[in-house]
């Protein structure tokens, strides 16, 4: 799993690519957590292009991130995911969070 | 035609790769559509996370995986030897979670069920959890 992001104001777009389970959430939290520490983020675009393979933990790491930012007002968009992944995605219903931006 | 296969390792989170690459690989050898193979790669990723997670947690204990097929059935079973689930049908529930401050969604039996064609739960609280989930493979409709 590989991770990079770029910061545009208050939106930060994480580019994700590999495989996101159980054991690579972990370091992808951790990473995640630290950048949000900058209270002046206030959206996050997860940019799942890259991601092969899902299950049901990529939907904890992107919730968990969602919670850290709304209490501030955040807000949240999830991009370019495979017909796998969108599958687990759109179960759970994490798609009802996300809004519309100039996200590319 | 029946084949079947199966393996052992440690409840490493590493090694839910390797379990979903190894049912791939069998899966594959009953020409399944890419779909499926997907399918079954994703239900066996959150099987064995739940017996490393749920089953083991803190304490390594280990994970079987064993795959079978007969004609155009596949029945992965993934059991471990860990606490037991005390409520099954709570935890089918889609966003029961006991772990909510480890990030668990909620989402894994259900994702198993909307995956699979069918999926047993077997558990008994202190002897632990076996997942039995059933599939046919390669019906290119």
């Amino acid at each position: 799993m590989q991770l990079m992001y770029r910061r545009a104001g208050g939106t930060l777009t994480v580019f994700l690519s590999g495989e996101l389970d159980q054991h690579s959430a972990a370091a992808v939290r951790t990473e995640l957590e630290k950048i949000l520490d900058d209270e002046s983020l206030r959206r996050i675009v997860f940019d799942m292009g890259g991601v092969t393979f899902m299950d049901s933990s990529g939907i904890g790491v992107i919730l968990g991130r969602y919670r850290r930012i709304a209490p501030r007002g955040g807000s949240m968009n999830i991009l370019n995911a495979k017909k796998n992944i969108e599958r687990v995605l759109r179960m759970s219903g994490v798609y009802k969070l996300c809004t519309e931006g100039e996200d590319e | 035609m029946k084949n079947s296969l199966k393996t052992s390792f440690p409840s490493l989170t590493r090694n839910e790769a390797l379990a979903r690459g190894i049912a791939a690989q069998f899966t594959m050898l009953m020409d399944p559509t890419v779909e499926e193979l997907s399918d079954v790669r994703t239900a066996v990723s959150e099987a064995v996370t739940n017996a490393m997670i749920h089953g083991y947690g803190d304490e390594q204990g280990v994970v079987t995986l064993e795959l079978s097929s007969e004609n155009d059935e596949l029945t992965v079973t993934v059991t471990d030897e860990g606490r037991g689930i005390e409520d099954v049908e709570r935890a089918r529930q889609p966003f029961y979670t006991s772990m909510p401050e480890a990030e668990r969604s909620g989402m894994g039996f259900a994702v198993m069920e909307a995956f699979m064609d069918s999926v047993v739960i077997e558990s008994e609280v202190g002897r632990g959890t076996r997942v039995i989930m059933q599939k046919r493979i390669g019906v290119h409709e």
